[in-house]
């Protein structure tokens, strides 16, 4: 009770405030007279509602705060959040799995379902380098070019497919995760993100003007789409397509819904060996360098190995995905390699919170899912976009779900909350 | 009789114009505490960098001998090979955990080379097969003989940056212990400890000496030093001014002078001349 005479008298005072500093903008106005002098007029009404406004805004943000004293304390909000991702990572993966489906369902939408799965594979790809081995990275789509132009190469001039391709895009984007990690394997923090960035837009600079090879800004065109055990899917029908084979009517949402399930399990193999590295040695040791690399060295861990195995296998998941996504596209250029894209990824995995699988691809629905959903609102879709990432950013500072599972446990596994995490300098 | 483990020989280290040690030489016998004191800026921790691989010495020799007889430079190998081949492992004046993440995960991490070379290049354990397995078991198995002999096997599961600042210290050194060492150098491990906490301490390091591990300590309190050291060797301005028992050292005009010879209020080190001198 005494809280709340206490903040109805801040709300007042802070209406007082208001009122001193309306006063003269909204309370009075010059208007000209009708002998071409200046008469001055009142506008009570709008000073009251602008006076009105604040004091009870003040009141609701007092409130807020005060709710925010009272709620559950981190931990146990942490606890509760780990918890129900129990719960919400098999819901999303059902989801994920029955969504092409669902009968009746638009192609667009499991078209929209590959592109948010491509990104939530690459998020999880970026989270090994950035989340657990606290690398920024801000030239991931390096690697998503290097696979992408790998397999687009590949088939063009060696026919290769894309089955063919996917694990050589893998090692190809690996490799030069290894190349390019060696320069940088002294540089930390901001060095670091900026000789990352350069080499992303290095990789881009090179693709465009090496037309000889790559077609340079035309792209390339035709790159084969995936087959399903040699059969191809075709719009006209005839030998050798599914629709012939499985005596079914060619549809376009047959192409997608396989595409998507390529997509889905290339997603989710890379969670997979995230999950199983995790609670390994190497993930082990990805997470403390990121905690502390120099303890690291005294314990006689290869810092240089480690940086580059975590270089690597993220960059050999973003080359599969770079792979998929020529695949799907048929038409590759380097337009779609800008640093806007590592930018989005590593906006996904910051979002979703460093380290975490559940919020990364959380993260991904929300930043490529709801834009594109929200298409009908036209320009007011960014505003949107922008208000909730800001919103996210106030309540959530590191990410969705900031909190860590430890990877091994005597007893009871505790969640460990945000506040001792660290967010690595490297 | 013990022979000797560690011996350093003439080591030098400059930074750029000066002359942080100075020609320094000498040795750790197995089986030992080894004590390494001295005024603040005496050179200590960087000797100490140089033996651990952190600092590269501008010119001298630091050798190991694991059995009598053979002998390993350390300060030919690679700074992550110290503690790996070289088995020297050490702890930081500023304590360094792995915050984020479990007691038991820090213990984990310090075994990192055993249990990487069990998994197979990592596929193999990715697929669930070979005997990674079988070692996680053991890593676990000596980290909990660590947390016993640390008294922190109740906080295994708590990140380490929620442990109380004693906790914290006696972590770092089961850590290090973890790594399986010969030598562990400890820089300052009684630094913002309590006198109960110091006392267990002296405990935990001569049960750590009991197990067959020598060890060399940086160390400001005398209470400590004095108590448990077999050997002290007295740094000043990067030279030894002195070397032997903790009753020779006690009794030496040279350590006693360098303590007190600026001896005013303002000396960081005056409760340490203090104590020398009640000591007398």
């Amino acid at each position: 009770m005494k809280h709340l005479v206490a903040n109805i008298k801040d709300s007042l005072i802070v209406g007082g405030v208001a009122f001193l500093l309306f006063g003269p903008f909204l309370g009075l106005k010059l208007n000209d007279g009708v002998k071409g002098d200046l008469t001055l007029a009142t506008r009570p009404v709008l000073l009251a509602i602008a006076v009105g406004l604040t004091i009870v805004a003040r009141f609701l943000l007092l409130l807020w705060q005060d709710h925010r004293a009272t709620r559950l304390p981190a931990a146990k909000l942490a606890t509760s959040v780990a918890k129900s991702g129990k719960y919400i990572a098999p819901v999303l993966l059902v989801f994920a799995i029955g969504l092409p489906l669902v009968p009746g369902i638009d192609n667009s939408y499991i078209d929209l379902g590959v592109l948010v799965m491509t990104y939530v594979m690459l998020g999880w790809g970026l989270n090994i380098v950035v989340g657990l081995a606290g690398l920024l990275d801000l030239g991931y789509v390096a690697f998503y070019a290097v696979g992408a132009y790998s397999f687009a190469l590949l088939s063009h001039y060696y026919n290769l497919t894309f089955w063919e391709c996917l694990p050589l895009c893998g090692i190809l984007a690996a490799c030069w995760g290894i190349f390019l990690g060696f320069p940088v394997l002294r540089l930390r923090g901001d060095y670091l993100a900026i000789v990352t960035l350069a080499f992303g837009e290095i990789i881009r600079l090179v693709i465009t003007n090496w037309v000889s090879l790559t077609g340079g800004p035309n792209g390339i065109y035709d790159i084969p789409h995936p087959t399903l055990f040699g059969l191809t899917f075709n719009m006209a029908g005839g030998p050798g397509t599914v629709s012939d084979f499985f005596h079914i009517d060619p549809d376009p949402s047959q192409r997608t819904t396989y595409l998507y399930y390529i997509i889905l399990a290339l997603a989710l193999l890379t969670n997979w060996v995230t999950l199983r590295l995790r609670r390994q040695p190497l993930g082990r040791a990805w997470e403390a360098l990121r905690e502390d690399e120099i303890a690291c060295r005294s314990l006689g861990i290869n810092l240089r190995n480690t940086k580059l195995t975590a270089f690597a296998i993220g960059a050999m998941f973003g080359g599969f995905a770079g792979c998929f996504f020529a695949t799907r596209q048929a038409f590759i250029s380097p337009d779609s390699f800008t640093f806007i894209e590592s930018a989005t990824v590593l906006a996904i995995v910051v979002l979703g919170g460093a380290g975490s699988q559940l919020g990364v691809a959380l993260a991904a629905m929300v930043m490529i899912g709801v834009p594109a959903l929200l298409q009908d609102l036209q320009i007011y879709r960014m505003l949107i976009f922008g208000i909730a990432l800001v919103t996210i950013m106030v309540v959530r500072p590191r990410g969705f779900i900031s909190t860590r599972k430890p990877s091994v446990s005597l007893g009871k596994v505790k969640i460990i909350t945000s506040d001792m995490i660290s967010e690595g300098h490297g | 009789m013990s022979d000797t483990l560690l011996a350093v020989t003439n080591l030098t280290m400059r930074f750029g114009g000066l002359t942080a040690v100075n020609a320094l030489s000498f040795d750790a016998k197995r089986g030992n505490i080894t004590a390494v004191i001295g005024p603040n800026g005496a050179g200590k921790t960087t000797v100490f960098n140089c033996i651990t691989g952190f600092y590269k010495p501008t010119s001298g020799n630091i050798a190991i001998a694991h059995t009598p007889g053979t002998s390993l430079l350390l300060d030919k190998l690679p700074g992550h090979a110290i503690t790996k081949k070289g088995r020297v492992a050490r702890t930081f004046q500023n304590i360094r955990l792995f915050g984020g993440m479990t007691v038991l995960e820090n213990l984990l991490v310090a075994q990192h080379n055993e249990l990487q070379a069990a998994t197979g290049f990592g596929v193999l354990a990715i697929l669930g097969l070979g005997k990674y397995r079988a070692a996680e078991k053991a890593a676990i198995e000596r980290a909990k003989y660590w947390l016993d002999a640390t008294s922190l096997i109740d906080r295994a599961d708590d990140p380490a940056a929620s442990l109380p600042y004693g906790a914290q210290r006696r972590l770092e050194i089961a850590r290090a212990m973890c790594t399986n060492p010969v030598l562990l150098c400890l820089d300052e491990p009684a630094a913002g400890l309590n006198p109960r906490e110091s006392q267990a301490l002296n405990e935990l390091l001569l049960k750590i000496r009991a197990d067959g591990c020598s060890l060399l300590l940086i160390e400001h309190d005398m209470g400590v030093v004095m108590k448990i050291s077999d050997h002290i060797i007295v740094l000043d301005h990067g030279k030894k001014i002195a070397d032997g028992t903790p009753a020779e050292i006690r009794s030496n005009p040279t350590v006693i002078a360098a303590y007190l010879g600026e001896g005013d209020d303002d000396d960081p080190d005056a409760p340490i001349a203090e104590t020398l001198a009640a000591a007398q």
